[in-house]
């Protein structure tokens, strides 16, 4: 894995230390040294990889990440708060859900981070709206069309080696790689993707009819990345790791076979839903919660055992988080900000901002206390080492959790 | 004027699922206005296709629920299940069979726009009966179909308003109704739906009967404001204040004009029928009728311009092909994998459809899907288009000048020209999985 860490860590603080204009200027300082390294040593080293895990419907942040000290919590839920007993304490003030239990031991090794109360000014509550505002980085009321990645890699192309800019496993849509020039491979059998490919030939026809220039784009797409699989999988170690049968386990599977195959893209998104839990909450959120617990930890034995934990960041996002109070169908209603976690051999576990006060409210929901952009430009700044980005009408500084 | 060939073609590639030369023809005999006029009036609003035998059974009560042991639970969700594949399999059967494809197409608009799915209501004859009432109102009043839609158990069901009380309104079915059903997204605000919400507090479906009531004591029968009107407003109040806002019929001609139109409504043509559809009281069938006469429908830049659905694919290729529909179990699979589950929508907002049929995973399945067909692999039997000539209805093509079977088959020139003299089987072949053949 990353024997030569500390020589990559030297060459960065040198390319640092240079004006940026020394810099390549089209693509992730780090990578670029990540390349030099692995040249040096012959050892291939891995680019850093983004894995989204969207919770689609959006997640009850409150009853993920619990403030179980509160008294507000469990008056605003008298039939879903989670009882003090079970509650895994993290702090003497928050802990996590009894479903999340597979993650202790990621978070006694300080590989979890927590983000309190991400959100964004005034809110939106449809599940389309918020998630496209999320997807694009834009303003609650600004509507862009191309998503927030695909913005980071129009700006900072992807070396032209690289498979795709990103790999979509699972039902959920291209989203944060939409639009733009972004190229993604939906799959979701690398084994089936290749047989069928076989027959797909790229053609290139200039026309003016968006539905055909994106058909043949994506034709082209698949040619590309079947030729690119084809050699990688079949020379990939076998993983040897029992991934849960769940949806969203069979995805982080199909995520670790790409990346056992050094598949050079830069993000895999899978999705897990759906969190929608208007009425009978408790049941399906501790099974939700519970499959992705399960399945992240399958998922980082098999990074450790490859070496390249180091070298994956694990990001959740949701399109927002519950009232805080229940309803009347042991449900939660659409709310605002919610807690999210970054994971990797990287993170700097712990906790990081402010928790929204359960009792000062607007409407019924929490106030964000962290704008979701500050949590991308964490990913471009601190993860990639990317320069800044800005979204919107402001810039949002970088969080400090990442080595 | 008569029609052209590309011009018949065109406009049942829009209005049907296609059609072969002869059916055509038959569209050439017309102008404009007739075409339009006669395909607006369908002489009946039922399916032909017999339903299954459970349509009007009940759910189990959850009192039984609860004395159930696990087999016999194991027992009912294999049973609900297999009445929902059989739900699925008949639509597609009719959808397959039936001789007024404009009544199934715009069925199919109002399960994409009313949407509730199997995997949420778990009753499928409460599905079954809600696929019954859009084909009835399909081209009907929209004012109806919506009184009746918000009524509707399997409605009820899938947007919680049979959990929403008095004491902690249930703001789901509110939040839809104005965001995807009437209004769109910023043309309400969010005081709007919790005050609308109250209004439908007590909206029950009664288990024991299977019919709509509202329940009193769960009733929320105070003051409410909404659109910045006040009134002690009951949920049928709520309805027609919406209807009253001109954004509605803006919004479902602009969605109708995706449908059948392009993806880029003309803002000038869309406020003209939007207001004409006000007028008649949101009757459907004269809207349509509008929105087939404008010049746009017509326009040839706009031909070839929408992606086939994995429904219209399967569909208008079982038509167009002539094949067998006794067992479409394999169909029903194809099209959840190319990403429309019929009765099982991904969410509220229903498919999203346009460029995102098409990614790299369901190309490839689409791609899998045609070579089966073509080949008769689906079944086994011989009846794939290579077979042309013994397929029944299917012979046009091979007896047909092989430019009119390339004028049937595609909206516009295919990407890979078909070299001169080529073997006809060969050549069907490559323009069945030519990408123009995605587009309508």
């Amino acid at each position: 894995m990353i024997e030569n860490g500390p020589n990559r860590r030297a060459l960065l603080k040198a390319a640092f230390a240079l004006p940026f204009v020394l810099l390549r200027p089209n693509w992730l300082p780090r990578l670029w040294a990540a390349d030099a390294d692995g040249a040096r040593t012959g050892a291939g080293r891995r680019e850093r990889l983004l894995l989204l895990v969207e919770l689609h419907g959006g997640n009850d942040g409150l009853n993920t990440l619990i403030p179980y000290e509160e008294a507000a919590y469990y008056q605003a839920r008298p039939q879903l708060a989670i009882p003090r007993d079970q509650v895994r304490q993290l702090t003497p003030k928050f802990g996590i859900h009894p479903a999340l239990t597979p993650l202790m031991s990621l978070w006694e090794g300080r590989e979890l981070a927590w983000l309190h109360g991400v959100g964004y000014p005034r809110p939106n509550r449809s599940h389309f709206r918020s998630i496209e505002i999320w997807e694009t980085a834009s303003d609650s009321e600004q509507v862009l069309d191309k998503g927030w990645l695909s913005r980071v890699f129009e700006q900072f192309p992807v070396p032209a080696r690289f498979t795709a800019e990103g790999v979509l496993l699972g039902k959920g849509d291209a989203g944060p790689l939409s639009g733009g020039k972004t190229r993604t491979i939906a799959l979701h059998d690398p084994g089936q993707f290749l047989q069928q490919a076989g027959a797909v030939k790229p053609v290139s026809l200039p026309t003016t009819n968006r539905a055909l220039a994106h058909i043949l784009e994506v034709r082209r797409e698949i040619s590309h990345a079947a030729f690119d699989l084809q050699g990688r999988i079949r020379q990939a170690p076998p993983l040897a790791i029992n991934f849960p049968a769940s949806r969203i386990g069979k995805q982080l599977e199909v995520a670790a076979t790409l990346i056992a195959a050094q598949v050079p893209v830069a993000v895999i998104k899978v999705t897990q839903g759906s969190f929608d839990t208007h009425a009978g909450q408790s049941a399906a959120h501790h099974r939700l919660l519970e499959e992705l617990a399960q399945g992240l930890m399958a998922f980082r034995t098999a990074m450790e055992k490859l070496g390249v934990w180091k070298d994956v960041l694990v990001m959740t996002y949701s399109e927002f988080g519950r009232r805080v109070g229940e309803n009347a169908s042991h449900g939660t209603d659409h709310g605002t900000a919610a807690p999210h976690f970054f994971m990797g051999g990287q993170v700097k576990g712990g906790f990081y901002g402010t928790p929204p006060s359960l009792t000062d409210l607007q409407e019924g929901d929490l106030k964000y206390t962290l704008d979701y952009r500050a949590v991308y430009a964490t990913v471009i700044e601190n993860w990639w080492g990317l320069p800044a980005i800005s979204f919107g009408t402001g810039r949002y500084r970088a969080v400090d959790c990442l080595a | 004027m008569n029609l052209t060939f590309d011009e018949a073609r065109h406009f049942l590639s829009r209005i049907a699922f296609g059609g072969t030369p002869d059916d055509i023809r038959r569209v050439m005999r017309l102008d404009r206005a007739t075409a339009v006029a006669q395909a607006v009036a369908i002489p009946t609003n039922k399916a032909q296709t017999p339903p299954p035998s459970w349509i009007h059974g009940l759910p189990p009560s959850p009192r039984e629920r609860k004395r159930w042991s696990e087999s016999e639970r194991k027992v009912f969700h294999r049973m609900l299940k297999a009445d929902g594949h059989e739900l699925k399999v008949w639509w597609y059967r009719e959808l397959m069979a039936t001789h007024h494809p404009l009544l199934e197409r715009m069925t199919l608009f109002w399960h994409n726009h009313f949407t509730s799915s199997l995997h949420k209501v778990r009753w499928p004859p409460f599905l079954y009966q809600q696929n019954v009432l859009l084909r009835l109102h399909a081209l009907g009043s929209f004012r109806t179909l919506l009184n009746f839609i918000a009524k509707n158990p399997a409605m009820l069901l899938y947007l919680d308003t049979q959990t929403n009380h008095k004491a902690q309104p249930n703001e789901n079915f509110a939040r839809e109704l104005f965001e995807l059903f009437t209004l769109g997204e910023g043309h309400y605000t969010e005081q709007d739906i919790k005050q609308a919400a109250r209004a439908f507090t007590g909206w029950h479906l009664d288990l024991r009967t299977g019919a709509f009531r509202i329940d009193l004591r769960q009733h929320d029968d105070g003051r409410k404001e909404v659109f910045g009107t006040a009134g002690s407003f009951e949920g049928d109040d709520i309805l027609s204040l919406t209807l009253e806002q001109p954004q509605v019929a803006r919004y479902i001609v602009g969605k109708l004009w995706r449908e059948f139109i392009s993806d880029t409504p003309d803002p000038g043509e869309v406020d003209r029928l939007a207001e004409s559809f006000r007028r008649t009281k949101y009757e459907i069938a004269g809207l349509l009728q509008d929105l087939f006469l404008t010049a746009q429908f017509w326009a040839p830049e706009n031909r070839g311009v929408l992606i086939k659905s994995p429904v219209e694919l399967i569909v208008g290729t079982t038509r167009l092909f002539n094949l067998p529909i006794e067992d479409i179990g394999p169909q029903i699979g194809s099209a959840r994998r190319l990403g429309q589950d019929l009765f099982d929508p991904p969410n509220v907002k229903g498919w999203p459809g346009g460029t995102r049929w098409i990614t790299t995973s369901t190309l490839l399945e689409r791609t899998q899907l045609l070579h089966r067909a073509i080949r008769g692999h689906e079944t086994g039997h011989a009846h794939g288009m290579a077979d042309m000539g013994q397929a029944v209805g299917a012979n046009w093509l091979a007896a047909e000048p092989i430019d009119i079977v390339q004028a049937t088959l595609l909206p516009l020139a295919p990407v890979q020209p078909l070299i001169t003299g080529e073997e006809r089987g060969q050549a069907v072949h490559q323009l069945v999985l030519d990408s123009v053949y995605q587009l309508k």
